[in-house]
């Protein structure tokens, strides 16, 4: 993971959940451009880390931001330095329609890319006046993609599991608008579709029982089947 | 037909006194999840401000006095919910038994001071001379205080629609309602939303305090306790967190109990509202707007 300056670096995250230590000492760097896997079994903490970096669970360590800490700051905070978020259950308002999703998205004094936004997702547009929870869940991943993508001063978008549940047509809409997404702005991606992930990502951050057990090139991880079933699983081995 | 016209109106005023409580508590709860027991105080502290500030203004006009000390209300009602969600609310987010204890312990303290200052006994409203007379509705006179609490309401209801459908603001608290980590998480600083909705919720309180005030021709330092009970069972059949769903609920509960406190013996009326409450909740859990909290 050398080169280009780390964008984002997670030092010593730690987390507690009731009874559970989930986080036990996280650290990586996601260096700028392009898409960054997080990946590890299910319950390792991969989605737990990218709530963590924004603030939306309490925890101990440190998130350093384009040379900013940021973890003693609150969550808007944290989002108007240039973080987006979109959450593995999409989260969408399910009761505002698509167009108020989206303005609601909006942040002051950035440039809205309503342009970029149509573009990948023509959808919406049709939808706009649509309720968001009367949407099919793929419909809901564009409209959560599309929150992340429309400020164009989004330095780094925290994304998770974009391709759940979702059938195989509307996952290749999903990995062609992260592609593209990719060009512009920095992604954190979780996913369990390994060989989406092995399609998208440069580098690949694994996360076990809440610590990190692997940092590195996704080829070196998925082309060494020992290691890939090590860190990932059996199903790991050969994917792309 | 007379009386039916007669207490379908004074059903329907004593419901808008009812929603004037009950949106901003639906508010609160729906956005901050917090169970605000202060409400009634805010009722009660700006009634008591709008009637004591005004009663000595020199202004040579009733009417004017009388708008005077709602305005005083208002604004005295947006104020002291501002401070206690400033002051006291905000550092106990996510302790509801905290948040509880302090509200309780806010609206005891508030109407014990009121009680204090003021004493325990009603206070008279020196209202203006078209507002003690009647108008007739389907042959019935019915009291125009009556008619102004109404077209008060409905005008506030108005405004709350435009205020939740038209602004950013609104739109953020309609989000707020839905998922609050998620409006964070698009970089809006919720609690500036959580002061708002509290400041407009003890705007409406303050105003039903006064119009409360002018609907009975006097406050007192119970009433807004009393009708909190009843602006909560609003809240809970109408669905927490919806303003429509508060405003045909208040109308209904407010029919209901005066058909039946009328027609039925002294004190069914108010049975029936909590019966109704029971059966919303059998069949309806989320009330009538269907919201699931």
């Amino acid at each position: 993971m050398s080169g280009a300056a780390p964008l984002l670096v997670v030092g010593d995250l730690n987390v507690h959940i009731g009874e559970s230590h989930v986080l036990q000492g996280v650290s990586f760097a996601v260096r700028a451009g392009g898409i960054t896997g997080l990946l590890g079994r299910n319950g390792v903490g991969k989605t737990t880390t990218l709530r963590g970096i924004l603030g939306l669970v309490d925890r101990t360590g440190s998130v350093v931001l384009g040379g900013e800490e940021t973890t003693r700051l609150a969550t808007h905070e944290i989002v108007r330095r240039g973080v987006a978020y979109v959450p593995e259950d999409r989260d969408v308002f399910a009761g505002l329609t698509v167009e108020e999703n989206l303005r609601l998205a909006e942040r002051a004094g950035a440039r809205h890319r309503y342009d970029l936004v149509y573009e990948l997702f023509p959808e919406l547009k049709q939808r706009a006046a649509q309720k968001a929870g009367t949407l099919s869940g793929g419909q809901q991943q564009m409209v959560a993609l599309a929150r992340a993508l429309l400020n164009a001063d989004n330095r780094i978008l925290l994304v998770d599991e974009p391709t759940k549940g979702l059938a195989p047509l509307v996952v290749r809409h999903v990995v062609d608008a992260l592609r593209r997404a990719a060009e512009i702005a920095t992604i954190l991606l979780v996913e369990q579709n390994l060989s989406v992930a092995h399609s998208l990502v440069r580098d690949v951050v694994v996360l076990d029982q809440g610590r990190v057990s692997f940092t590195g090139d996704v080829d070196q991880l998925m082309s060494d089947p020992a290691l890939a079933r090590r860190h990932l699983g059996l199903a790991a081995a050969g994917s792309r | 037909m007379t009386t039916v016209a007669l207490l379908l109106v004074t059903g329907i005023g004593l419901g808008a006194l009812y929603f004037l409580i009950a949106a901003g508590l639906s508010l609160i709860w729906g956005l901050m999840r917090v169970l605000n027991f202060a409400h009634g105080a805010f009722f009660t502290v700006a009634a008591y401000a709008g009637w004591a500030l005004s009663r000595n203004l020199a202004t040579g006009s009733p009417g004017l006095q009388w708008a005077i000390a709602v305005l005083i209300a208002v604004a005295v009602g947006g104020v002291f919910a501002a401070l206690a969600e400033v002051v006291l609310i905000r550092p106990l987010y996510a302790r509801h038994v905290g948040q509880v204890l302090v509200t309780v312990g806010l609206a005891l303290a508030a109407i014990a001071l009121v009680q204090g200052g003021f004493g325990s006994d009603p206070q008279r409203l020196t209202l203006p001379a078209w507002m003690t007379g009647t108008v007739s509705v389907l042959g019935a006179n019915v009291p125009n205080t009556r008619l102004l609490v109404i077209a008060v309401a409905a005008l506030v209801f108005a405004l709350l629609i435009f205020f939740l459908r038209r602004t950013r603001f609104g739109l953020i608290v309609r989000a707020g309602v839905e998922n609050r980590a998620m409006v964070q998480a698009l970089g809006i600083d919720v609690h500036r939303a959580f002061t708002l909705v509290f400041a407009i919720g003890g705007m409406a309180a303050g105003l039903a305090g006064m119009l409360a005030g002018t609907y009975y021709g006097t406050i007192d330092p119970g009433r807004g306790t009393a009708m909190l009970i009843y602006a909560f069972i609003v809240v809970i059949i109408g669905g927490l967190g919806s303003v429509t769903g508060s405003a045909v609920a208040a109308i209904v509960v407010g029919v209901l109990q005066q058909f039946l406190n009328f027609y039925g013996a002294t004190g069914v009326g108010d049975f029936s509202v909590v019966l109704l409450l029971a059966v919303v909740l059998l069949v309806r859990p989320g009330g009538f707007s269907g919201a699931s909290t």
